[in-house]
Order: C-alpha cells, then sequence, then structure tokens
C-alpha cells in the first residue's frame, strides 16, 4: 500500500516539476524544478530497487549539473523576456508534435497491453544474484563484462573535460597574472641594489 | 500493484514533456538543454524500470553510461554557450547559422 502511495506521490511530482521546468518563465526557476524532477526520479528508482543509479542520479545531476546550469544562467546577463518571443508562435506546432507523440506512445502501450507483443525474457548472464545488494551486484558486472565500455565512458568524460575548457580557456590580456618562471629566475643580487646615498639627495631607482 | 506498464507511462509523459519543451523555447538554449535532459531521464527511468522488472542488471548499467554521456553533453554544451555569449550577447539560437565561416 505504501509503496503505492509513494509511486504515486513521486511520479506526479516528477510530472508536475518537468512542466513547470518548460513552462517558468524565469531560467533560475526552472533549473530549480529540474533538480525537483531528478529527485522525484530518484525516489521512482529506489522503488524499484535501484539504489545506485537513484543516488548516482542525486549526486550527478543536482551536485554537478544543476549547479553548472545555475551557475551559467546566473553569470549570463541574458534578456529573458526578449527569448520567449516566440513562446506562443511555437505552442501549436509543439503541442502538435507531443499529441502525436503521446498518441504512439499509447498504441505502443495498447499492444503491449492486449498481449499481441510481450517482453523479451533476459538470457540470465546479468541476472540479479541472490543476497548481493544492488552495487555489489553492479559492481561486480560493471568492472567484469563491461570494463572496457566503462573505461570508454570515462574517456567520454575526459574529452568533454578537456573540450569544455579548451572551449572557455582564454588568454587575458587586460589583467596582470603572476609570471612564475619569471619570479623562479630571479636572484638576490640582481633583486636589490646597495646604493649609498648623498646626505639631503634623493635616490635614483 | 505498480507494474512496468506505470513507469513506462511515466517516462512517456516525461519524453513527451521534452520534446514539447525543445519546440516551446526554440530561442532560449538553457531551456533547450534542461528539455534535453528530462528526455534523458526519461530514457533512464525506462531502462531502470525495465532492468528491475526482467531482473537484468544490464539496464541499470546502462543507465549509468546515458548519465555519463548526458553530463558530458552539459559540460560541452554549456561550454559553447558561454563562448557564444561572449562574443554576441546574446544566446538567441536564431542567428547562430552565422557562425559559419
Amino acid at each position: 500500500m505504501i509503496q503505492i502511495i509513494a509511486f504515486y506521490l513521486f511520479a506526479a511530482l516528477t510530472i508536475a516539476s518537468a512542466v513547470a521546468t518548460i513552462f517558468s518563465r524565469n531560467p533560475v526557476h526552472s533549473v530549480l524544478f529540474l533538480i525537483l524532477a531528478f529527485f522525484n526520479a530518484a525516489g521512482l528508482m529506489v522503488l524499484v530497487g535501484a539504489e545506485f543509479i537513484a543516488m548516482l542520479l542525486i549526486i550527478v545531476y543536482v551536485g554537478a549539473v544543476a549547479v553548472l546550469f545555475l551557475f551559467v544562467v546566473m553569470m549570463l546577463d541574458i534578456d529573458f523576456a526578449e527569448l520567449r518571443a516566440g513562446f506562443v508562435k511555437n505552442f501549436p506546432l509543439g503541442l502538435l508534435v507531443a499529441a502525436v507523440l503521446v498518441a504512439e506512445l499509447l498504441v505502443g502501450l495498447g499492444v503491449l497491453k492486449s498481449g499481441a507483443m510481450t517482453l523479451g525474457t533476459p538470457d540470465g548472464t546479468a541476472a540479479i544474484p541472490v543476497g548481493a545488494s544492488n552495487i555489489e551486484a553492479i559492481g561486480a558486472l560493471m568492472y567484469g563484462r563491461y570494463l572496457f565500455l566503462f573505461e570508454a565512458a570515462g574517456l567520454i568524460l575526459l574529452v568533454a573535460m578537456i573540450g569544455a575548457i579548451v572551449l572557455t580557456h582564454r588568454q587575458r590580456t587586460d589583467t596582470r597574472g603572476q609570471n612564475i618562471s619569471k619570479q623562479i629566475a630571479r636572484r638576490p643580487d640582481e633583486a636589490t641594489v646597495n646604493v649609498k646615498p648623498e646626505v639631503g639627495k634623493g635616490v635614483q631607482l | 500493484m505498480i507494474g512496468i506498464e506505470h513507469y513506462v507511462a511515466v517516462s512517456s509523459i516525461l519524453f513527451v514533456l521534452g520534446v514539447l519543451g525543445i519546440f516551446l523555447n526554440r530561442k532560449n538554449v538553457i531551456v533547450l538543454l534542461m528539455a534535453i535532459e528530462l528526455i534523458l531521464l526519461a530514457v533512464n527511468i525506462n531502462l531502470v524500470a525495465f532492468s528491475a522488472f526482467l531482473h537484468d542488471l544490464t539496464g541499470q548499467i546502462f543507465a549509468m553510461f546515458v548519465l555519463t554521456v548526458a553530463a558530458g553533453e552539459a559540460a560541452v554544451g554549456l561550454a559553447i554557450l558561454v563562448i557564444y555569449f561572449r562574443g554576441r550577447g546574446t544566446i538567441a539560437v536564431d542567428d547562430v547559422n552565422r557562425m559559419k565561416g
């Protein structure tokens, strides 16, 4: 019983916050609603027993992606009112596409429900082991059968990181940065000069 | 009892909302990227739900890979957005085609 209530609570909140993400006027609100949607989706995943992916969703999305979005939204000084100009104009087309998609998905679900199509049965090579926790089972699979895919995922992240840095890095000429090699190359004898000024006269530096 | 159909329904609704968001916010790249994230979230819910109901962990592994790609895509997309804004002072995507040569 409590499971059913929790499912409907999480599902309704996920969908409601997704709607708010799309429709809210302020992009900062959009990001915050996106975070709420991810939290509730993580709840949905916990309900089916996928704790690891749920926690990963919170760590990756709420901890990194959403903060990145917030950072960019707040850093750029953007006139958002002007950007919403095409909102009403695009509404009928968007609604049409959405309606077509919903109809197609409903047809698919209807075919599944009517029994004309059955879900495939897994071959059992990645079956959830009895007695092992979710994390243990995923770890055994990820560092075994999917090791190369896992390393490829790491490479993708590395490439994304390098790409983001290369794209946004710029050499600034309007600031005076620290020249470390010049600092290290300095010697005491060239840094200080011993002068004996006459009394009453200034020092030429 | 909650079955696979419930999860598929939720993820379909999320997916359609993401597509709708792409159509509605055609000018605002930030919300566009968020709509793409919603679509990827729908896919993830689908993968995890099928993985749990079919007792096969492959879906959860692939949900993790989708998560990886989504994170990389958000990072690179926002970096492109930042340099685009730096050069132009706006993020309206209507005149992105001026970027070609």
